[in-house]
């Protein structure tokens, strides 16, 4: 194939991103288990790139979890989304930056369908105008958060203290990278490189110094499959799909897995633990884990920011390890200190997954 | 066409995910679901646009509608731009209407599931809160997140956090006005309606089965039957 013709297919696959004023809206699920990449989503935006994003407190969850467990009609969560946008245009902004994938599925759904069907549209903006006597305008651009970090990787590693490279051997750290299904299985236009060529991570790792890996299942689903997890009985689907990925990767011997959804990070650190704690089966080296990261983590190692000050001790699955390999210092006393070294005391340790 | 069929039609999600299906089955073949559960998202489309009243009711009362997990993988692979998962969302939609939901043990788990989630959107903003997230509830948090739980204010003010506290920022506390526009939302979008027909139905099934709401909560929260997953030889 001709080199234009190459071009002109891969062009089919990218995306416009404003590199700059962003209206952010955070997730339900990284608050509660991420709070420190949201933190630093912001921080290494505002304070280090200059950039400028409105993080306004007035906007709340956009129900996406919700309704995909079935607990609120369509219009419900159309309806919550429409008041997100309402502040956005409130606050003077034009382009939406959700920290989550599912709420980036849910509001690009939400545009596609009111595109097809302006008649709900009109419906959706009678109900806010009655619920909440607010008014909205649609926004020019929605990206995922982590769409906003891909453009901003090079201008990242410019910056970058360290690098995604084996200090010792010289060698790109082997890195898994997994996109969240809302990304761009519904709408592949949507992601950055489509549903079969996702790039938004793999071009941070690049950027990074890092190796992509590829290995069989690694657009498999994590298993999160929202009532599939919250639910107490079914979470045997939730653990299967995390342990069908585990079993697939580990031959392929990976440093580190860096993701892009609320979700995902949390269930591949966490059924690592409880994998290790049923079968005693664990997939790093010397009994640890392979430590999972969000995309703001991984950048915020590179740019040289302190792991605890990155909230890297809420992870189940040791991160000393990839650490120790890329060569950042850190403070192991210092772990578990909460704001101003306060003495917090410190978690038990499990059974069988190697933890500090 | 039946009736159900004709109130299945006018839900937007069908409208957007079922085309016409050529049943190729490409659709199971990619499914997480299917790989674990006794599950064939192939034959639900087909069921369904067959159009015919008896084998709908049948569906919307079924364990087979409550396994898909809408990761939506169906949504990207299938050659005819169906998607399998919205179709399933539709047909939630309709059970859960109609009250047929209580008939399957997955489709009970409604009721866990609205009073936890609802309730956190309600009251706190946000589907998931620390307030409400008890250890016992997920013991797969692990031992991090136990100490976490139990230091959670110094531990999110460590993470740049913003706990129950107003102003911007992570785990704030939401304005009371912001949580009363939630609430006129679900009032006047039809999400107080769903919320109170689940707990109707489900109360109702509770009562049929001898149990107190409490103990029902729990027990669709907790309890799997052997004969959901591939694997098991009993049948549901």
């Amino acid at each position: 194939m001709i080199y234009q013709g190459k071009q002109k297919i891969w062009s089919d696959y990218q995306k416009e991103i404003p590199a700059d004023h962003w209206f952010y809206a955070r997730s339900c699920i990284r608050q509660n288990f991420f709070p420190a990449s949201e933190t630093h989503f912001l921080k290494i935006g505002r304070e280090l790139l200059g950039k400028d994003i409105c993080d306004n407190e007035h906007h709340t969850t956009c129900g996406g979890i919700s309704y995909h467990s079935d607990t609120i009609p369509q219009e419900t969560a159309m309806t919550i989304v429409a008041r997100q946008f309402a502040i956005m245009t409130e606050c003077g902004y034009k382009n939406i930056a959700p920290s989550c994938i599912t709420s980036f599925g849910n509001y690009t759904e939400i545009l596609e369908t009111w595109r097809e069907f302006p008649e709900l549209e009109a419906k959706v903006r009678e109900m806010l105008w009655k619920s909440c006597r607010k008014e909205f305008e649609i926004p020019e651009h929605v990206a995922h958060t982590s769409d906003i970090m891909y453009t901003w990787r090079n201008e990242i590693a410019e910056k970058a203290k360290f690098r995604l490279i084996n200090k010792e051997t010289g060698e790109p750290l082997r890195v898994v990278e997994h996109i969240g299904c809302h990304y761009s299985k519904m709408f592949p236009h949507k992601g950055v490189g489509g549903a079969e060529y996702p790039c938004v991570l793999s071009g941070m790792v690049n950027s990074w110094g890092g190796q992509v890996i590829d290995y069989p299942e690694r657009r498999h689903c994590c298993g999160f499959g929202f009532r599939q997890y919250l639910v107490k009985a079914n979470r045997g689907y939730s653990i299967s799909n995390t342990h069908k990925k585990f079993e697939s990767m580990e031959p392929y011997k990976p440093d580190m897995i860096i993701t892009n959804c609320p979700g995902c990070p949390y269930f591949l650190d966490r059924w690592q633990y409880v994998i290790a704690e049923m079968e005693g089966r664990t997939y790093g080296e010397n009994g640890f884990g392979i430590p999972v990261f969000t995309y703001e983590e991984v950048a915020g190692l590179v740019l040289g920011y302190d792991p605890w000050d990155l909230g890297l001790q809420l992870h189940q699955v040791a991160v000393e390890p990839l650490l120790d390999k890329i060569g950042i210092e850190y403070d192991p006393k210092a772990k578990y200190l909460g704001l101003n070294e306060k003495d917090i005391m410190k978690p038990g340790l499990p059974e069988n997954l190697r933890c500090f | 066409m039946g009736k159900l069929f004709e109130e299945l039609s006018k839900d937007y999600r069908l409208k957007e995910g079922l085309k016409t299906c050529i049943n190729c089955g490409t659709c199971t073949a990619i499914c997480p679901a299917a790989e674990f559960y006794r599950y064939d998202p192939r034959k639900i489309i087909d069921t369904v646009q067959r159009k015919d009243d008896e084998e709908i009711e049948a569906l919307l009362k079924s364990e087979t509608i409550w396994y898909c997990g809408e990761c939506m993988s169906c949504m990207t692979r299938c050659p005819r731009k169906n998607a399998v998962g919205m179709v399933i969302m539709a047909l939630r939609n309709l059970s859960t209407k109609l009250g047929y939901f209580t008939c399957s043990e997955k489709g009970r788990q409604l009721y866990p599931l609205s009073h936890a989630l609802n309730g956190n959107i309600l009251k706190y903003g946000y589907c998931i809160h620390p307030e409400t997230f008890r250890m016992e509830d997920h013991p797969e948090a692990g031992p991090v997140y136990e100490w976490h739980l139990q230091h959670k204010e110094d531990s999110y003010a460590r993470a740049g956090g913003n706990y129950m506290q107003p102003g911007p920022g992570a785990l704030r506390k939401i304005d009371q006005k912001d949580l009363d526009e939630l609430k006129a939302i679900y009032d006047i979008t039809g999400g107080t309606e769903r919320m109170e027909t689940i707990d109707r139905f489900s109360e109702a099934k509770a009562a049929e089965m001898g149990m107190s709401n409490e103990e029902y909560l729990k027990y669709t929260f907790e309890h799997c039957s052997a004969g959901h997953f591939n694997n098991e030889e009993e049948e549901l």
